[in-house]
């Protein structure tokens, strides 16, 4: 049976310097509980302009315009360091500003809930209009706006307010009078993760000369909820971004699983390509507004920028062997399991050697683990460490453990097998995922000859367990070999003669 | 400290007694190992949580640390903190809570 592969991946940044103080969770609680503090004063001084965060080389990575080595080449923090020859667009995706992006959310709405203001739309439709992956039907759409007054009477009846450089510029109005599942501040959210996904999506399809009318099924795996009163995670993102983006012969379907759902979802993408059932399957996701500046009062504390100021999407398309791009070996999957238990140790041996035993392979021979890439800058200063670096000292212990390596190769472990992380803190963006981009080159005409993709997710954080989760897999070089449909591979046929002569001997055994 | 666990330790003391209690952490790396120590001793330095203000002066300890590693069978310590204590840093978190326990511990 023929594996499925990594066709193309997209992957976007939004900057949104406003929604840090108005819809990240750690500045509307503060608000909350305690809304004259110092924090909260503090916040305004500490956003960066759109250039510096074009500028800021994590970004650059996220994007495609830089290598992970050659981040890795650079003195750490990166923050502060700007990168010659950065550019808004880049090999996979872009890094939008917040104008073009309101603009996206208001494209993402088809319920007539999404108002903008007249000025900001006077102001930025015509820059929006020049983006070459907006459609005219799309920039029709935004209309004229509407007047403030009306805007403001909205927000008064619990709509949730839009802020572009400190103006109310448009608001979202709730979707029901009393269900709180569509309320203005979920209808928010949700329309973000739509129009972050749309975006990635759309880059996937137009970098990649991809037909999107051949896209037959997505999987939407971000960490939202759309659905009404009667059913609060009824879905579909999938579906509706499959429409935004003119995908008119795909369905699809929502997936979840915290931060690892991305990888569920890769992991299910290719299982549904190599049974045959769908021929292209796209997983997509948005950002997240809630965790803007979740980290930002370590980082004022530490006098930074709070670098938590983007959204994060990607889109990637996993199809039929094409005998060129990585293979996803969905034999050798790892997967943390309810009896797994939850110390590291155990999860790690579930994720890393359950799927390495399967291939009969041992730790160094994976050439590159992307794991949880989440960017140091962010994490360090809050305490949190290095969390790839983290990882790639859990799996080379696991290795000293293993008798697969010295001790004294703890060290070089991650230089040699690892990454620096790039991947904003949003969750499910930068879990195992970020690297597929990269996979593809390094694994066609690169030297990565296998990579191991691992997701992980906080299940607790939902109160429904204790549990953790994670699964990873293998994806290796492609060999070149397409299997015809119908016919049996060369490790088929061994297998079968090996069973045939066990049975053999068996029977002479009995005998 | 999630808010959650604050509740959930302030509970529990209030249930056992604060002088029954010992917190085991697991944090990753020092500084937050000491800031989780810090609220269940000296109060919630961020003052989001239950805590806040709230001196529980609760025994604290971290899994890599000896005290905890020589009071529990070593096979288990093995299979479940082995890996974790190679590669955290051992030294600084022993260092970090030593300096909790001896600030603001009061039944040691």
């Amino acid at each position: 049976m023929n594996n499925a592969v990594i066709k193309a991946a997209g992957y976007i940044l939004v900057h949104t310097q406003d929604m840090i103080m108005h819809n990240g969770t750690t500045q509307t609680v503060e608000k909350r509980v305690n809304p004259d503090s110092e924090y909260l004063k503090a916040v305004p001084n500490h956003l960066r302009s759109y250039e510096e965060v074009i500028n800021y080389a994590p970004n650059q990575v996220y994007i495609g315009n830089m290598t992970p080595e050659a981040l890795g080449q650079m003195e750490k923090p990166w923050v502060g360091q700007d990168v010659p020859n950065a550019s808004r667009y880049g090999k996979f995706g872009e890094i939008m500003p917040q104008e073009d992006f309101i603009m996206m959310i208001k494209n993402a709405d088809v319920f007539d809930l999404v108002m903008l203001e007249e000025n900001f739309v006077a102001q930025y439709l015509e820059a929006y209009k020049s983006h070459e992956l907006i459609t005219e039907e799309e920039i029709n759409r935004i209309g004229k706006g509407q007047k403030l007054e009306d805007i403001q009477t909205a927000v008064a009846a619990h709509g949730e307010a839009i802020y572009h450089n400190n103006q109310l510029v448009g608001c979202v109005k709730k979707a029901h009078d009393v269900d709180p599942n569509l309320n203005a501040h979920v209808m928010f959210e949700n329309l973000v993760v739509k129009a972050s996904g749309v975006l990635a999506f759309k880059h996937l399809i137009a970098k990649n000369n991809i037909n999107v009318e051949d896209i037959d099924y997505v999987i939407e795996c971000s960490e939202e909820a759309c659905g009404d009163m009667n059913q609060r995670g009824g879905g579909n993102f999938a579906k509706a971004i499959a429409e935004a983006v003119g995908a008119v012969n795909a369905t699809g379907s929502d997936l979840r699983g915290f931060c690892a759902a991305p990888t569920h979802a890769l992991i299910s993408a290719a299982s549904l390509v190599k049974a045959g059932t769908y021929k292209n399957v796209v997983i997509v996701a948005g950002g997240a507004t809630a965790k803007l500046g979740m980290n930002g009062k370590d980082h004022v504390k530490k006098e930074m920028p709070i670098i938590e100021d983007v959204l994060g999407g990607f889109a990637v398309l996993v199809s039929a062997n094409d005998g060129v791009n990585p293979v996803i070996r969905t034999e050798y999957v790892g997967r943390h399991t309810v009896g797994t238990g939850s110390s590291p140790q155990a999860v790690i041996q579930a994720l890393i050697t359950m799927p390495l035993d399967l291939a009969g392979l041992k730790i160094t021979d994976i050439d590159k683990y992307s794991v949880e890439m989440q960017n140091p800058d962010i994490t360090k200063p809050a305490g949190a460490g290095d969390v790839p670096e983290a990882n790639y000292k859990m799996i080379a212990a696991l290795g000293v453990k293993r008798g697969e390596m010295e001790r004294s190769d703890l060290k070089e472990f991650g230089e040699k097998h690892g990454m620096q992380g790039w991947a904003p803190t949003q969750g499910h963006i930068p879990s195992g995922v970020p690297y597929l981009g990269f996979a593809i080159d390094d694994m066609t005409t690169g030297s990565v000859n296998r990579a191991m993709i691992v997701g992980k997710g906080s299940l607790f954080l939902g109160r429904m367990t204790n549990l953790f989760d994670g699964v990873s897999v293998i994806l290796e070089r492609n060999p070149g070999k397409v299997q015809e449909s119908g016919s049996i591979s060369k490790e088929e046929v061994n297998k079968m003669i090996a069973e045939a002569m066990r049975d053999f001997a068996k029977h002479l055994l009995a005998e | 400290m999630d808010l959650e666990n604050q509740n959930r330790v302030k509970a529990l003391t209030e249930e056992h007694g604060a002088e029954n209690i010992v917190v085991i952490f697991g944090a990753a790396e020092a500084e937050s190992a000491g800031l989780a120590a810090e609220t269940v001793t000296a109060g919630d330095p961020t003052f989001a949580g239950s805590l806040a203000g709230v001196e529980l002066g609760l025994s604290v300890y971290h899994a890599v640390e000896p005290a905890f590693k020589d009071a529990v069978d070593f096979d288990v310590f093995d299979e479940q903190v082995g890996m974790m204590e190679m590669v955290l840093d051992v030294e600084e978190i022993e260092s970090e809570m030593t300096n909790i326990r001896n600030e603001f511990c009061k039944y040691l």
